[in-house]
């Protein structure tokens, strides 16, 4: 169900999909934002009470001028739980979302009962670097975001709309979120959490795509390097987006991590 | 009319297969492409040619910044105009100009820039670009979101770099500075008069309007596309009620004078097609990183100057529809003189950025574009707004109070060892083989 949440007295006005019952979920997405078809939300929400704000600068969601670094778009979410009433939740955190799961839990541990970071960003190697998303072109894109960029799904991803109108609002919007994601990840998705993410504590699952060519899997590591309570979980056939791409067994490795 | 003689410093030795091998001209081009040796050769020639416009009579000289291409080869546009301070008299020097959001902190460029007008005598023009989103964002890392916010902050303390009185504290979002205390300070006071090199954001015309900047629409498709960028600037100076001064507009046009029409073709064609086909060839990727325009502008449908919609528009143009279509006014002196009143009219344009060199045009051609403008076309268009007062144009010493720097003399007067070393020899031996 779309909601709108308004959030610290109008500063920022929050769409949000909130699905299904159960202990509350907090789903950060990742630099592409929500879809409108994110399925993997209803299946997640068989289980939990999964919340899904846009991001300020996403969607609908308005604000986005008072959120310039990574402190600021963690102390949004805190503010958000707070006035939903939610001391502690479980976060899945895609991507750029991961990187913020990962910092907020650093920030504030209480926050957290379970961590899942998926395909996260937030470190950088020398020896593996993070292809350039943002000057990326459509046809470019898929082979860094599937495993099968002949899928549906993938086609769906990268389709480019016949109507003028369409392609140029299209445009605007991928403008408007990129946007926004450069403020954590431009030109280099590093500010600094290897300092702090000896803070976490929440047990934390690094679930990955096996093909993620994006942020590769050699990524995992530095993650469980600093992150004491964690382990991983390699998903087949999967690329970057494995909750498009293999949405079963991503939601299922989830579901068997926050319940188990 | 002013006329701004305005040097690009193109690398001019790009492999002829450059636009099929290579995905870009700027921010990745690989490194091995470019000779120093060469470049030596190309700085010195491109410093010959604004020095030589200078003794031709040219009121100003153009030099601008880029990062990481073989477009143009000026990182740093000071340095050049420095060397132009103590070579050339007459023109002013035209720095257009600093990508100031680059600097930290930003108050260099404040002391550049009075350096230059100390040592010009007061002959500095200060442009402050935001720069290309290729410069700022790809080469120079900023976040396109935030890059404008912290372009106007740096002009804001730069600004007041200049003109406050006493030392004060800044406490920006970008740069914080206990002490700020510009020296040495400007020769023109308050500070040199300011450009702003535009390529059609629309938050330029109003910033450059609310703080009577000059706008100058540096634009390579000609003064027939640039018209609507123009228009718009000229609705927001009315819709503000300011006065339709056309010194307040600089325009970039390529021209190209020869004997005849068909000479020019003959001489000009194959640097046209270099420029275009080479200098422009910028990866679409790297165009407009996302946040670098704003919505409005994006909205507004104005067309970037690189990239994929850029490049498709030049698609398949060949001279005639270059010269059709106004990218480049070209022809007998008569057919320039005709063709840029024309133009100039229209845009309601005065102060005129002349792109004489141009892609791969080589020293003899510079020489030969610039003579012929300056002794058959120039004085014929002088005329043009003699009713209006110049104000965007530097206020320089008085010729009585001008510094000259000692002639030149390249024989080493010391002896080294006993043996005199003739340092004139070698130099004339690089000129030799650069003409």
């Amino acid at each position: 169900m779309k909601t709108v949440q308004n959030v610290a007295n109008g500063k920022f006005s929050v769409e949000m999909e909130v699905v299904g019952s159960g202990a509350p979920l907090l789903y950060l997405h990742g630099a592409g934002g929500l879809t409108g078809m994110d399925p993997f939300l209803e299946e997640l929400g068989r289980d939990f009470k999964v919340y899904a704000p846009h991001l300020p600068g996403f969607g609908e969601s308005t604000g986005g001028e008072h959120i310039d670094d990574v402190l600021d778009a963690v102390l949004f979410y805190h503010q958000l739980m707070d006035e939903l009433g939610i001391d502690s939740a479980y976060w899945v955190g895609h991507s750029m979302g991961g990187m913020l799961a990962a910092e907020a839990a650093a920030i504030d541990n209480s926050r957290v009962k379970k961590l899942v970071l998926t395909s996260a960003a937030g470190f950088w190697l020398d020896e593996h670097p993070i292809p350039d998303f943002f000057a990326a072109q459509l046809d470019e894109l898929a082979p860094l975001l599937f495993h099968d960029t002949n899928s549906p799904i993938a086609k769906a991803f990268t389709a480019i709309p016949d109507d003028f109108k369409a392609l140029e609002a299209m445009y605007v919007e991928r403008v408007k979120r990129l946007a926004m994601a450069s403020k954590f990840l431009w030109p280099i998705p590093d500010r600094g959490l290897k300092k702090r993410a000896y803070r976490i504590q929440a047990p934390t699952l690094l679930l990955w795509g096996e093909s993620d060519k994006l942020v590769p899997p050699v990524y995992v590591g530095e993650f469980k390097k600093h992150i004491k309570n964690s382990r991983e979980h390699l998903l087949k056939a999967a690329g970057h987006m494995p909750m498009y791409e293999q949405q079963e067994a991503f939601c299922s490795a989830v579901r068997s991590f926050l319940k188990g | 009319m002013k006329f701004t003689w305005f040097h690009l410093m193109p690398y001019r030795f790009l492999p002829d297969d450059f636009k099929e091998k290579y995905r870009s001209v700027w921010v990745d081009i690989p490194r091995n492409l470019y000779d120093p040796k060469l470049g030596h050769r190309l700085y010195n020639d491109y410093l010959d040619q604004l020095e030589f416009a200078d003794r031709m009579g040219y009121d100003g000289l153009g030099v601008n910044e880029h990062h990481q291409n073989a477009y143009g080869m000026m990182p740093s546009p000071n340095i050049m105009a420095a060397a132009l301070a103590r070579r050339t008299r007459n023109a002013n020097l035209v720095v257009l100009g600093n990508s100031i959001a680059l600097y930290n902190p930003p108050i260099r460029v404040a002391e550049e820039f009075a350096m230059l007008d100390v040592i010009s005598g007061g002959r500095l023009v200060a442009g402050f670009p935001v720069g290309t989103s290729m410069d700022t964002n790809f080469c120079y890392g900023e976040i396109p979101a935030t890059l404008r916010e912290k372009y106007y902050e740096a002009h804001d303390l730069i600004i007041k770099s200049w003109t406050e009185k006493e030392i004060f504290a800044w406490n920006g979002k970008y740069t914080k500075l206990r002490y700020v205390n510009l020296w040495p300070r400007p020769i023109q006071q308050p500070h040199p008069p300011i450009w702003i090199p535009g390529g059609g954001s629309v938050e330029t015309y109003d910033f450059c309007a609310d703080h009577a900047y000059q706008y100058s629409f540096l634009s390579y498709f000609g003064y027939i596309a640039g018209q609507k960028v123009a228009d718009g600037y000229w609705e927001v100076m009315a819709k503000k009620g300011k006065e339709d001064n056309p010194y307040s507009m600089g325009f970039a046009q390529v021209v190209a004078v020869s004997e005849t029409d068909e000479q020019a073709e003959k001489d000009y064609a194959p640097h046209m097609d270099y420029f275009y086909n080479r200098c422009l060839h910028v990866y679409n990727g790297f165009a407009d990183a996302p946040g670098y325009r704003t919505v409005k502008t994006i909205k507004a449908g104005l067309l970037g100057q690189v990239g994929k919609q850029a490049a498709l528009r030049r698609e398949g143009l060949g001279w005639g529809d270059l010269v059709e279509q106004g990218y480049v006014i070209a022809g007998s002196p008569k057919t320039v003189r005709e063709r840029l009143r024309e133009a100039l009219k229209s845009l309601r344009c005065g102060h005129l950025m002349l792109l004489m060199q141009i892609g791969s045009m080589p020293p003899e051609l510079v020489r030969k574009n610039t003579d012929l403008f300056a002794r058959e076309v120039m004085p014929y268009l002088r005329d043009l707004w003699t009713g209006y007062e110049d104000r965007w144009s530097p206020k320089r010493l008085p010729q009585a109070e001008i510094a000259m720097p000692a002639p030149v003399k390249f024989e080493l007067e010391v002896k080294t060892n006993g043996h005199a070393r003739h340092g004139a020899e070698s130099a004339a031996e690089v000129r030799g083989a650069a003409k």
